[in-house]
Parts: C-alpha cells; structure tokens; sequence
C-alpha cells in the first residue's frame, strides 16, 4: 500500500457491506466533514475509501489508516455513530473505543493466509492503479517479457495448482491439452456462475479484486494461444458484474486489454456474458452451449473442452478463485505457491462459512487444514451455546453432510472425497441441533431435481422419484422400505446421469443416510422429527413439564396463537397457529414438541 | 442499454425500433441471442410476445428457439411482474436458517407462490437460490435490495409499510 500522508478510511462497499447501509454510513462521513469544514479538517487530508468486501458480515467495516499510527479496525458501523468517528478519531485523534471490532474480528483474520483475497477489503476495486502499487499485472509483465507460453504453463503445472470451482482438475495439464491444439482460434472462459447456494468467494474476489481474474485470463490466454476471452456471471451478482465492467474498460483504456497489450505484440479481449438463472450452466459443457446462445443443456465428455469447446474450439475453462490464483503463481514463482499446502492440494483455498456459526463470511487457510480448525477457529465456534455441533455441509448441492467425527478430516480434494463429500466451490455450511438432516437432503434432492436440465432420464426422473419418497418422509409416511428405495435410485443414478449435476446430486442424501441414519429411521417408525423441524411431525404442544412459564414463545409467534400471562404455562391455539416453528426456535427449554 | 420504461413503448412500431437497435448493437458477434433477450427484458421487465415475434422477424428464427430459451432460464418473464418485486432467498445458508418459514408465510401472506403476481399487482414473489450473502441468512430481496437477518416480523412490517405507501 503506498504511504501516504494524511488519513485514509476505508469502507467495505462490496454487496454486504451495502446490504448492511455502507452506503449511507460513507455519505454520513462525507457530511459531517463538510460541515465542519474548517482549517483543522482540511490538514487532516483524510481521504475515503470505498474498498470491496473484507470477508467478515459484522455490517459496516470502517478502518482509519494513518501514517504512523496503527491502523485502527471498527464494525458495526452505522450511520449514527459515525459523527464520534469523526470528532473523536478523525479530528481528536483517539480513536472511539466502544466501536472497535475487537477481539472476534481480529480471531477471524488470524487464523487465515489471505492470498487470493488479499486485497479485498484493502484497495479500491476499481482503480488500476492501486492494484498495479499491490503487485498487480507484475505477472503479466513478466510472462510477456520473459517468458514463451510453454514455459508458463509450465510454471502453472510445477505449482500443483487444482481448480477450485469443483473438480480440482490439474490446471497446468487443462492448459497445456489447450495449447497442444493447433487452432487459429482459440478461447479462455472464466467461470463466475457460482451455482452452489451458500458459497460467496467468487462474488467477492469478482467485486473486491476484478483485476487479478482478468489478469489471470489474460495470462492463461497467453500460454494457450487464446485471444478472446468470456467471463460467465450469474445475473444475480448486479454488482459483481459492475465492477467487472468498470474494470474491463480500464483495461482497454489502460492497453492491458485489446491489441498489442504492453506493446509485446500479445492481443487479448474479454466480454462479459451473464448467466440467466440455470444452475446447471455451472457445469461446462452447459455453460458453453449458454455462452453460444442456446438452452444450457450439458453433453457427454470427451470430446473435453480444451479439444473442442466453445464454437467447437479448444477452450480452457477455469473458475474465478483459480484464475485469481494464477497471477501470484507467476509474480512469486510456483516454489511460493507450494509453501503452504499439501502435496497432492497445494496452496489455500477460500471457504465460504455460513449458517449456526459465531463468524460467518470468507475464510482462505492453506489446503491441510481441518475443518475443525476453520469453524472453531476464525469461525468463532457455534453460534448459540444451546444447541451443539452437528453437521457441516460441503461442496453444496453436489456435496454432503459430514457429522462430528469427520471434524477432524484435512481439506484437500483426496480426503474429503473419501468423506463422501466434495471439496466442491468451498461452501462450508454449518448446522447445529435444530437442523434435521432428512430435510437437509429433501432441500438439496428439490434444488436438484428442479434444476435438472430434463435431457437424461436418471437425473429427470430418478430425481423427481428420490423426492418424492423423501417427501413422504417428512410428512410422516415413510416406511423403511423407502430408505432402501432412496439408497438404491441414489446409487443408480450416481452410476448412469449424463453429467456432473446428476452423477453428483444424490450426494446429500448418500452422506446423511451413512452418517444419520439413525434420524430417518425415526422418521419412519416413530413419526418423530428429533431436531422439530419437519412441520407434519411438530403436534405443536407446550410440554408443562419442561415450560419455565418465561412467555419467550409468546412474543416470537407472528400471528398471535399463543396465550401465555405470567407465572402461568403457555398454551397454543392450534387454529391460528400456521405451524412456523418460530416459538420451538426460541424455547430455551425445550418445551414444545 | 437504452433507458426506455415499459409503459412508453407500447407502441409496436416504437417496439420493432428499440429491438432493431439492440440486435445492431452485438453485430458481429457470436452467440449472442440469450443477451439480445436479457436486454429485451431489462427494456420492458419482461419478454412481451409481441417482441418474441419482432426478434423472430428480425433475426430469421424459429419461434420454438426463443421460446426454448425463455422457458430453459429462471430469469426471463413472459408477462410484466408487479410494482414490487419480493424474493425470500432459497439457498442452503438461509434454509438452514430457517428461511422456509419467512416464504411460506410470504407466500400464505400474498396468497401468491414464486414467479406469480398477487392479484392487486402489488407483489411479485420471484425464486432465487442464493444472492451471495451467505453470512446474512436468512436473506430477503425488495426490489433490488438486499436486507439480511430476516424474520417473519420485519418481512410483515415491510410489507405493510409497503401497502401503505401504496395507499397514499
Ligand atoms: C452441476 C455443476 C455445476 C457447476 N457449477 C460450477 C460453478 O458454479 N462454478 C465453477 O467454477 N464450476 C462449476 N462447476 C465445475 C465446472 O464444470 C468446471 O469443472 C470448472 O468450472 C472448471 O474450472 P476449474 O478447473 O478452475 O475448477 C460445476 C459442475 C457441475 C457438474
Ligand atoms: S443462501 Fe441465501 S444468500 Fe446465500
């Protein structure tokens, strides 16, 4: 970061920050500065910042930096208490302690080796400067100069560096069966569709860094003999593609883009494409047909997109977090990627941590790492104290649920595929006791089967026919012979689905039958819903034996169907009640059932 | 892309003018059909068939093809959505935190299921499986805007602000 003089604020302005008010708090700032525009002030130099999101959802971030002094950290910033920010720090020179971010956020930081995200939350996302004063395009200076595209992809190969948007696929290999391929046209595809709901690093790295993707576009068309490249982002992202717009026009402006790039007779172009609400188009070869403008529907590989891909040309196809990758691959050397890692998952990789855990947000640790060392460390541990550890969901909808005792399994692609689960994009979703793991599979088994593009028959139908008996589960009419039944179609279409989305689906409900099977066989004879989740199985009756008379239930039900006085028991008017659970959620005691 | 409001353009003729606009703009380009639709639908909030027809026209294709497109992706609307727009997100996060029950009630609220309209025109409920803010669960959408820590409580009273600004 260059030092400056004076004092800089910046503010994380990336889609959460926004969702949490940054705007508002950054005008704020702007205001009472303005209003007490007086000598003082001025001299200050204070500069605002509006930098990407730093990973952390504690709402508003706002750090002050000021040469010579440490840099101060607060959150939870909101428009209201900007005005002792300013009097206080800014202008008095102490910094306002009620409002530091204090010791959570700091656990959150420490226990990470940020390298993709290194500058999210540091550097104005859409200035190029600032990104070339952190490094930035030294690597595609360097290839340019230095370096034949053999010898790059090389490097790339040396680093051990595996995709990060699933399969873990050898990046360097992909590349070079890309190069090999003699064809006047060739093209380099960024994947941003970011399909598993739950994970959140591309988003970010996309509006906190767009430059490292396109510059890891550009150094992969370099070695591949790709001049034309496609970043493909889901619409869902407005401000994702934003940034990525602003960037890639500064880029051309900038000749970083275009013909001649750095005048060393290297051409390349990006075009955005945006995804139009199909998870599927994840997969690549669906991705491919959308980018060609036709129904996202996957085929059979090979022939593999590096022979024959987008327009029938070789194309390499590569997620944002491993494009990111690649520019600190060839600033720092591929012996500087390694150094953290395993052998077989080299390098770090960004977990996307969501759900019952005290810190959620973005969290890059090297590959080797346990998850147990990620949810306990910079994750804070469960969010409540009353309800315990009970599953972490990896890899999302292709992924699956791992209990307790896989705590303690390493992140790297071997090991948690040996779990049964995926690395997958990095989605790591915690639950805690008041999940029930037959309605985590049914979600996933819906999210699947309505996602399913229709073109093979065990996806289309095999799906639809897993969701129907997991249905009956939940709603109390299952029977054992359904689990038999939901294992044995799980397995059949695992074996015989045309692609990924399908081969990989009935993970879910592979995972929580291997490592909860106690929770269906519940459902199924008892009727009983244990974690009282599933609405059929709730009675929705106050047990009084348990019932501390505290009238919490009371104040959570949104349509009045609890009678509750003090000192006395709660009771449930079964006829208003619309069975959303929100009184079982608040009961410290356990006490409906 | 041409700030052009609905209402504006319903002229047909005005309509053959801004498609035409819009397939000149990616002239050259390769695959550029699904992009033709989404600025079509940014232009008019949904896709009119009467623009199906036009592009068709335009473009020399088969009906079936666009109609293929349209009904293949989640995005695209085949009749205008209402004057709100309300998404309770689906996504692994924000069910394990319990967002089902914030859509049922939604949906049981407006007496109305994803992708449809309520009968006032108020409220369209849309479906989407993730907005990226995980860490914010469970996630709802209001036109446009993001509001994290959902519960039944706020979406009400968002709603209820939101009939009520109406009214005046
Ligand atoms: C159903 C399905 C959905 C996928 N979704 C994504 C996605 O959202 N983002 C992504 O990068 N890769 C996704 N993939 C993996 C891609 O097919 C492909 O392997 C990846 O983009 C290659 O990039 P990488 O080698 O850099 O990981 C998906 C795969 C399947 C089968
Ligand atoms: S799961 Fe709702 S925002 Fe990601």
């Amino acid at each position: 970061m260059s030092a400056s003089v004076g004092t800089r604020v910046l503010i994380c302005m990336g889609t959460s920050g926004l969702a949490a008010g940054a705007d508002r708090v950054l005008e704020t700032f702007i205001r009472e500065l303005a209003r007490r525009n007086d000598e003082k002030t001025v001299q200050k130099k204070i500069i605002f910042k509006s930098v990407g999101d730093r990973g952390i959802f504690r709402d508003t971030l706002v750090d002050v930096l000021e040469t010579g002094r440490e840099r101060i950290r607060y959150d939870r910033i909101t428009p209201g208490k900007v005005s002792r920010i300013v009097e206080e720090h800014l202008l008095g020179g102490i910094p306002v302690a009620d409002y530091l971010a204090g010791d959570i956020y700091e656990k959150f930081f420490r226990g990470q080796s940020r390298r993709v995200l290194a500058n999210c939350g540091e550097i104005d996302p859409e200035s190029l400067d600032e990104y070339i004063e952190n490094g930035g395009y030294e690597g595609l200076n360097r290839i340019l100069n230095e370096l034949c595209p053999d010898e790059v992809t090389e490097i790339i190969k040396e680093s051990g560096i595996r995709g990060r948007g699933g399969a873990g696929f050898p990046t360097g290999l992909k590349w070079a069966f890309a190069a090999k391929k003699d064809s006047p046209e060739k093209y380099i595809i960024c994947n941003a569709d970011e399909g598993d709901p739950g994970a959140f690093m591309d988003r970010s790295v996309l509006e906190g860094d767009p430059f490292a993707v396109l510059e890891g576009m550009s150094i992969a068309g370099y070695a591949t003999g790709a001049s034309q490249g496609y970043v493909y982002v889901r619409a869902e992202y407005p401000l994702a593609i934003q940034r990525l717009k602003k960037a890639i026009e500064t880029a051309y402006d900038r000749k970083y883009l275009g013909p001649d790039i750095m005048e060393r007779g290297f051409s390349f172009d990006i075009s955005i494409r945006e995804g139009a609400g199909a998870f599927v188009c994840g997969e690549e070869t669906s991705l491919i047909r959308s980018i060609e403008g036709e129904r996202g529907m996957p085929r059979p590989r090979p022939p593999y997109p590096a022979n024959k891909g987008l327009f029938g040309k070789p194309t390499v196809i590569n997620n944002v977090e491993t494009l990111a990758n690649i520019p600190i691959i060839i600033r720092h050397g591929s012996d500087y990627f390694q150094t953290v890692g395993k052998e077989r998952s080299t390098g770090t990789k960004v977990f996307a941590l969501a759900g019952k855990v005290k810190n959620t947000g973005l969290v890059e640790v090297p590959m080797g790492t346990t998850i147990r060392e990620v949810i306990f460390g910079p994750g804070g541990g469960m969010l409540s104290p009353r309800s315990g550890f009970k599953a972490v969901q990896m890899g999302g909808p292709s992924g699956g649920c791992l209990p307790m005792d896989c705590l303690d399994t390493s992140i790297d692609y071997e090991s948690i595929t040996e779990t049964g689960a995926i690395m997958g994009s990095g989605g790591m979703i915690v639950m805690d006791e008041s999940t029930c793991m037959v309605d985590i599979a049914r979600y996933f088994i819906g999210f699947t089967a309505s996602e399913s593009c229709g073109k093979c028959p065990p996806c289309r139908e095999g799906l639809t026919k897993m969701l129907h008996i997991l249905d009956s589960i939940v709603e109390g009419k299952g029977s054992r012979s359904d689990i038999t039944e939901l294992e044995r179609l799980a397995l059949l279409i695992k074996k015989t689905a045309l692609c990924g989305l399908g081969n990989t689906a009935p993970n879910p409900v592979l995972t929580t039958l291997k490592y909860f099977p106690e929770e269906y066989n519940i459902h199924v004879t008892e009727k009983r819903c244990p974690a009282h989740v599933c609405p059929a199985l709730i009675k929705y009756r106050i047990m009084k034996e348990n019932c501390s008379k505290c009238g919490l239930c009371r104040k959570a039900c949104p349509v009045n169907a609890i009678q509750w006085e003090r000192g006395n028991y709660a009771t449930i008017d079964l006829k208003k009640c619309i069975q959303c659970r929100s009184c079982i959620e608040v009961c410290d005691f356990s006490a409906i059932e | 892309m041409p700030e052009t409001a609905s209402h504006q353009l319903v002229n047909l003729s005005d309509m053959r003018v801004e498609i035409k606009k819009i397939i000149r703009g990616y002239q050259g380009e390769e695959g550029i059909l699904i992009k033709i639709i989404q600025d079509i639908q940014s232009m008019f909030d949904h896709v009119p068939e009467k623009a199906v027809d036009i592009l068709c026209n335009e473009m020399d294709l088969d009906p079936v093809r666009i109609y293929g497109i349209l009904t293949f992706y989640g995005q695209f609307r085949l009749s205008p959505p209402g004057k709100h727009t309300m998404t309770v997100c689906q996504g692994t996060a924000c069910h394990v935190m319990g967002s089902k029950k914030i859509s049922e009630y939604v949906e049981r609220k407006l007496s109305t299921s994803p992708g449809s309209t309520t009968s006032d025109g108020l409220f369209t409920l849309e479906k989407v499986a993730c907005m990226g803010c995980c860490g914010i669960a469970p996630v709802v959408v209001v036109d446009h805007e993001i509001r994290g820590h959902q519960s039944i409580g706020e979406v009400d009273h968002l709603m209820k602000e939101i009939r009520e600004r109406e009214r005046d």
